[in-house]
């Protein structure tokens, strides 16, 4: 085998290991990446494109929704926190998940400072994600260019 | 009329206004060798339910063989939707006389035990937490196999070539009786019994809804310009 693209199989696995290690992603991930064969090839790549899509739309509600002079409706940031928990969950975006709990419980505790904070922390969290999903996918492209098969990664 | 492969893929109806969710559930339902179509909204399910309908009552001809084509054999939906929720579509799909017999699913991403029992009451066949796994859709196989073998059963008795079955030929060689007592036949066999008498009404109904353009019970959704009246 090339050993470069055993080098890359190596890296790769590492890389994987550690954005479950470090709570980037959680089992609902694994699940993606099972349904995906020859007959989908892509399927993991436009289900997180539709979900950082989801992300981009429903923070610009969350914003748009905090930022009114006098009252703020809550029910209506909370909707689409609600929305973008659900993504999140599934697609195995555990942080981004979690700080969408903790979201909601702000929401409905009509937390304006605690929100406004919240609502920047899942905007970090899901660009840093989409950061190191980008690298996880360009790894695969180099390890096929490299001659070799991108490894199932065993997370237990 | 042979039995092609396709005619055995269980048609399935998603509706979900996420789209990753849509993604998610169509692909889960390719992977379990389904047919998908998947909605946004509990209005557009109707309108596709609706839709078919008005295909099968305008064209007589269509009557035995368009079934296959149109035929929904489960309905998978959200719960937590804007609008009609997934419990609104449960409801007005059990209230119809023509889909009440279609099995539905729930999904949600909260875990509400109300929410669930009042679902399953109204009679969702199963209530999913999501994110839902491929180990969740095995378990629906028994129940599009239920209603894929009815409307086999419907067309066999429409087309006059229906087949013959051996349990109950078996029961109406002990002769004496033309309705065995229910003592006498095992479980399986009273089942069909009751199967069969409830697909002739079903049957019946089914032709006088299609030659009267009529429901037997209330009006079925009308299209008017493509889009279907609400019941």
């Amino acid at each position: 085998m090339d050993s470069l693209a055993a080098q890359l199989q190596m890296q790769y696995r590492n890389y994987i290991l550690s954005l479950y290690q470090q709570g980037f992603l959680d089992d609902q991930f694994t699940e993606l990446k099972s349904l995906q064969d020859d007959g989908s090839p892509d399927f993991v790549a436009e289900v997180l494109s539709l979900f950082f899509d989801d992300c981009v739309k429903l923070v610009g509600n969350m914003a748009r929704a905090l930022d009114q002079t006098g009252t703020v409706d809550f029910s209506q940031v909370g909707a689409s926190v609600h929305q973008l928990k659900d993504s999140s969950s599934s697609v195995g975006a555990k942080r981004v998940k979690g700080l969408c709990i903790t979201f909601k419980e702000l929401c409905e505790a009509k937390n304006y400072e605690g929100c406004v904070r919240c609502l920047q922390q899942v905007d970090i969290e899901y660009k840093t994600l989409k950061a190191k999903l980008l690298d996880m996918f360009m790894f695969e492209k180099q390890i096929v260019q490299a001659g070799g098969i991108i490894p199932q990664v065993d997370i237990n | 009329m042979g039995m092609a492969a396709a005619e055995w893929k269980f048609h399935v109806l998603a509706v979900d206004d996420s789209l990753v969710d849509r993604k998610l559930i169509e692909r889960l339902l390719q992977k379990s060798s389904c047919q998908v179509t998947t909605v946004d909204s509990g209005y557009k399910a109707l309108e596709f339910l609706g839709l078919r309908q008005g295909i099968e009552s305008n064209d007589p001809t269509a009557l035995s063989t368009s079934p296959q084509e149109v035929e929904v054999n489960l309905i998978i939906t959200d719960y937590c939707m804007p609008g009609m929720t997934g419990y609104d579509l449960l409801k007005k799909l059990k209230e119809s006389s023509v889909f009440k017999n279609i099995p539905v699913v729930i999904m949600s991403s909260e875990n509400v035990p109300a929410r669930i029992s009042r679902c399953l009451e109204e009679g969702a066949e199963e209530f999913f937490l999501k994110p839902v796994r491929l180990a969740d859709l095995n378990k629906l196989k028994p129940h599009m196999m239920r209603t894929k073998l009815k409307n086999q059963k419907l067309e066999e008795i429409e087309n006059g070539t229906e087949a013959v079955e051996p349990e109950i030929k078996g029961s109406e060689d002990m002769g004496i009786k033309i309705l065995p007592l229910q003592s006498e036949l095992e479980p399986k066999q009273v089942h069909l019994q009751v199967v069969k008498q409830e697909e002739e009404t079903l049957s019946n109904n089914k032709r006088k809804s299609m030659e009267e353009g009529l429901s037997t019970d209330r009006p079925l959704p009308r299209l008017e310009g493509g889009i279907a009246t609400a019941v």
